[in-house]
């Protein structure tokens, strides 16, 4: 097989490009993907506001402003900041965080499979937030108390714990992308399995709930389950698009990234420790939102034409799908779908045109 | 990867292989006779061989009952599932020369699963051989969208691309699956215990009527071992020996979609063993499909059996479902696999 593991497009990078420089970190800004930066920023803030504005008692874009400048009425301040912008808010940073973390592990392994849900850390994740539901199945009092503070902190050790188990047994003089995968997919498998047998052993009521979480939802979020994903986004975010220029220098390989003085291992255990971080406080928030990790650096990829998924756009793209489907999914549908579901069926046939396209100009 | 040790075509039957296959048989018949042995009443092997001998005995009732209405059942299901699992995942390896090949991740079982849920939900259709056309059906309309897919455009299959093929189905159609499941606990409820992968509660109808698929899968897969071996060598080198590599394809592609179709359909989507499975055989016997796959069959039949009575032994009143089973001892060892080899295409 001649094709490189990657459907990364090496593309001519003009020296001379315009730039922003932040301290050693350089971001060289294409007009291309500067261009469709802020069209995905203005796309995501009028996401924002429709998005607060949808629901059953609709109100008016202009009000939704009007409230979020603080000059809204007693009701509209009322649904605006304490029923809908928690939401909206933890879709925007679930998009974000699983778009960064995507581009980041899609990067440094140079391998678009290799995203958070094909190494581990989505299956580690689900199975300590399913085992804390059913842990606390039964009684409402019980459950409730697990839903509070009991998801977040189970989903989150269940990442770390899997993807360590991950990058430990993937270890060998090094990590290898494939190795890395292969040894993801086995340790995600049981996780899986360890998942379905407790879904298999729960009662019927807590089977559905845990099975609705395991789609992803937004659904029941509240400033409280908000926090902890604004504090890990606000930290880690900028961390991993500070890793930008180091990632191009590690994508070169490690022989040549080393020559020019860069700790290939040690960047990598940062780059997935900021990755892992990322998703967990992503599935702990909302679950395992399907796809947007997958998909969303898959886009900026190729709507840049870059030579690597540019991680600031992951971020912002991923926000704009997550806060498209959750405002879909509460208003298309007879009944609230999870927006994990509506990512995916978006999501899924987007990689399979972009699949055949591929294939095509291979082809050609 | 042992190296070959003669030439992939055209040469006679390695002794060596010939008895590891012999060796590999004997495993197989140790992993029927204990799962004939084992369970929640363990049979000695002489109570199982006078029950087979004298199925007409009075004395042996009960154990007449046990042996030929839950253990004959659900070990000759743990053979199909098995051999056509082993099978399947050894064609897929072998066509796309990519070590992740599975019939989990080119999205058959996701297919088969929509399949039954659209079943249960749509038509009330439950516990009957009907709940086994539709798990087909699905199977087979997934398999034929993901080589659709991958086929689309050109005639080379690179590893990433088909493998995201295969995620990309699968996600699609576990959401599809989702869909109707979260919105209907009946189907919920059919779904979880289904997904799991398991031999119990399976009905020798069940066996019986996918018993056609799996055997021509079998047929197809045998007679593709050779053009297997062409292949391996690289396109244009099995041009060159005068393969017909598109009929080559196809035959491979119809085996693999009927051997999965048929195990899927009657056990559920079964991890592992097809990943697992040829590695673990060419391990054993080499890298020559003429031996590969006879021992995919072998130690298929062994893996899934062996799974299936350490499910009975340990989960105690409610056991464990092979599924599970098989992914937390296939886990681990797959792990080892992968750390020990070079990784790069097959």
């Amino acid at each position: 097989m001649n094709t490189p593991a990657t459907t990364n497009q090496p593309t001519d990078q003009p020296t001379d490009q315009p730039g922003i420089t932040l301290g050693p970190v350089g971001i060289p800004w294409r007009p291309r993907a500067l261009a469709v930066t802020v069209v995905a920023l203005i796309v995501l803030a009028g996401l924002i506001v429709a998005g607060t504005a949808a629901g059953s008692a609709s109100l008016s874009p202009a009000d939704v402003v009007r409230t979020l400048l603080g000059n809204g009425t007693y009701p509209q301040h009322l649904i605006v900041f304490d029923l809908r912008l928690p939401r909206i808010l933890t879709g925007v940073l679930v998009g974000i965080c699983l778009g960064t973390a995507g581009a980041l592990t899609q990067t440094f392994t140079n391998n678009p499979l290799a995203t958070p849900d094909v190494i581990g850390v989505t299956a580690g994740a689900s199975t300590g937030a399913v085992a804390a539901i059913l842990v606390g199945g039964g009684s409402y009092a019980v459950s409730d108390a697990v839903l509070g503070s009991g998801i977040p902190v189970a989903a989150t050790i269940g990442a770390l714990t899997a993807s360590a188990l991950v990058y430990g047994l993937g270890w060998r003089d090094g990590i290898d992308s494939y190795r890395l995968i292969l040894v993801g997919i086995g340790v995600s498998s049981v996780l899986t399995a360890l998942t379905s047998y407790l879904l298999v052993r729960a009662q019927i009521t807590d089977a559905t709930r845990a099975a609705a979480w395991l789609v992803g939802s937004l659904s029941g979020t509240s400033w409280t389950s908000l926090t902890p994903l604004a504090v890990v986004t606000a930290v880690a975010a900028p961390l991993a698009v500070a890793c930008s220029a180091p990632l191009a220098v590690a994508q070169l390989g490690d022989e040549t990234a080393t020559g020019v003085g860069l700790a290939v291992q040690r960047h990598r255990l940062l780059v997935i420790a900021l990755a892992v971080l990322l998703t967990g406080a992503a599935v702990a928030a909302a679950g395992p939102v399907g796809f947007v990790a997958f998909v969303v650096p898959q886009i900026a990829l190729r709507t840049t034409a870059a030579s690597r998924p540019p991680i600031l756009l992951s971020g912002l793209l991923g926000a704009c799908l997550v806060t498209a489907a959750d405002l879909a999914a509460r208003t298309a549908f007879p009944y609230q779908v999870p927006v994990g579901l509506l990512t995916t069926l978006v999501g899924a046939p987007y990689l399979i045109w972009l699949l055949v396209r591929h294939r095509k100009e291979i082809a050609r | 990867m042992p190296p070959a040790s003669s030439p992939p075509t055209r040469t006679p039957h390695h002794p060596a292989a010939l008895t590891t296959l012999a060796a590999l048989t004997l495993l197989a018949l140790a992993a029927i006779a204990a799962s004939l042995m084992f369970g929640s009443s363990r049979l000695g092997p002489g109570q199982v061989i006078t029950t087979l001998l004298h199925p007409s005995d009075p004395t042996t009732s009960e154990l007449h009952a046990i042996v030929y209405g839950v253990r004959i059942p659900r070990t000759v299901l743990g053979i199909v599932v098995g051999t056509c699992l082993g099978l399947a995942g050894a064609l897929m390896q072998g066509h796309t020369r990519n070590p992740l090949a599975d019939p989990g991740l080119f999205g058959v079982s996701a297919g088969a699963g929509l399949a039954v849920v659209i079943g249960v939900y749509l038509l009330g259709v439950t516990g009957s051989s009907l709940d086994v056309l539709f798990a087909l059906a699905g199977a087979l309309t997934a398999s034929t969208a993901v080589f659709a897919v991958t086929a689309a455009g050109s005639a080379t299959a690179s590893p990433v691309p088909l493998a995201l093929a295969g995620t990309a189905v699968s996600a699609l159609l576990d959401a599809l699956t989702s869909f109707i499941v979260l919105s209907d606990r009946d189907a919920l409820n059919a779904y979880r215990l289904w997904v799991t992968g398991s031999l119990s509660g399976r009905e020798l109808t069940i066996t019986w009527s996918v018993l056609p698929f799996a055997l021509a899968g079998l047929l197809l897969a045998l007679l593709n071992s050779r053009a297997l071996d062409n292949l391996s060598l690289g396109t244009d080198m099995a041009q060159g020996l005068g393969e017909n590599v598109i009929r080559a394809r196809i035959t491979g592609l119809a085996a693999i979609t009927l051997l999965t179709a048929a195990a899927t359909a009657a056990a559920g989507p079964i991890g592992f063993a097809g990943l697992v499975v040829p590695h673990l055989a060419r391990a054993t016997v080499g890298t020559s499909h003429r031996h590969v796959l006879p021992a995919c069959a072998l130690l298929g039949t062994t893996l899934v059996l062996t799974a299936d009575v350490i499910g009975r032994l340990i989960g105690g009143m409610g056991e464990i479902e092979v599924g599970i089973v098989l992914a937390v001892i296939g886990g681990p060892f797959f792990i080892a696999v992968a750390r020990r080899k070079s990784l790069a295409a097959l």
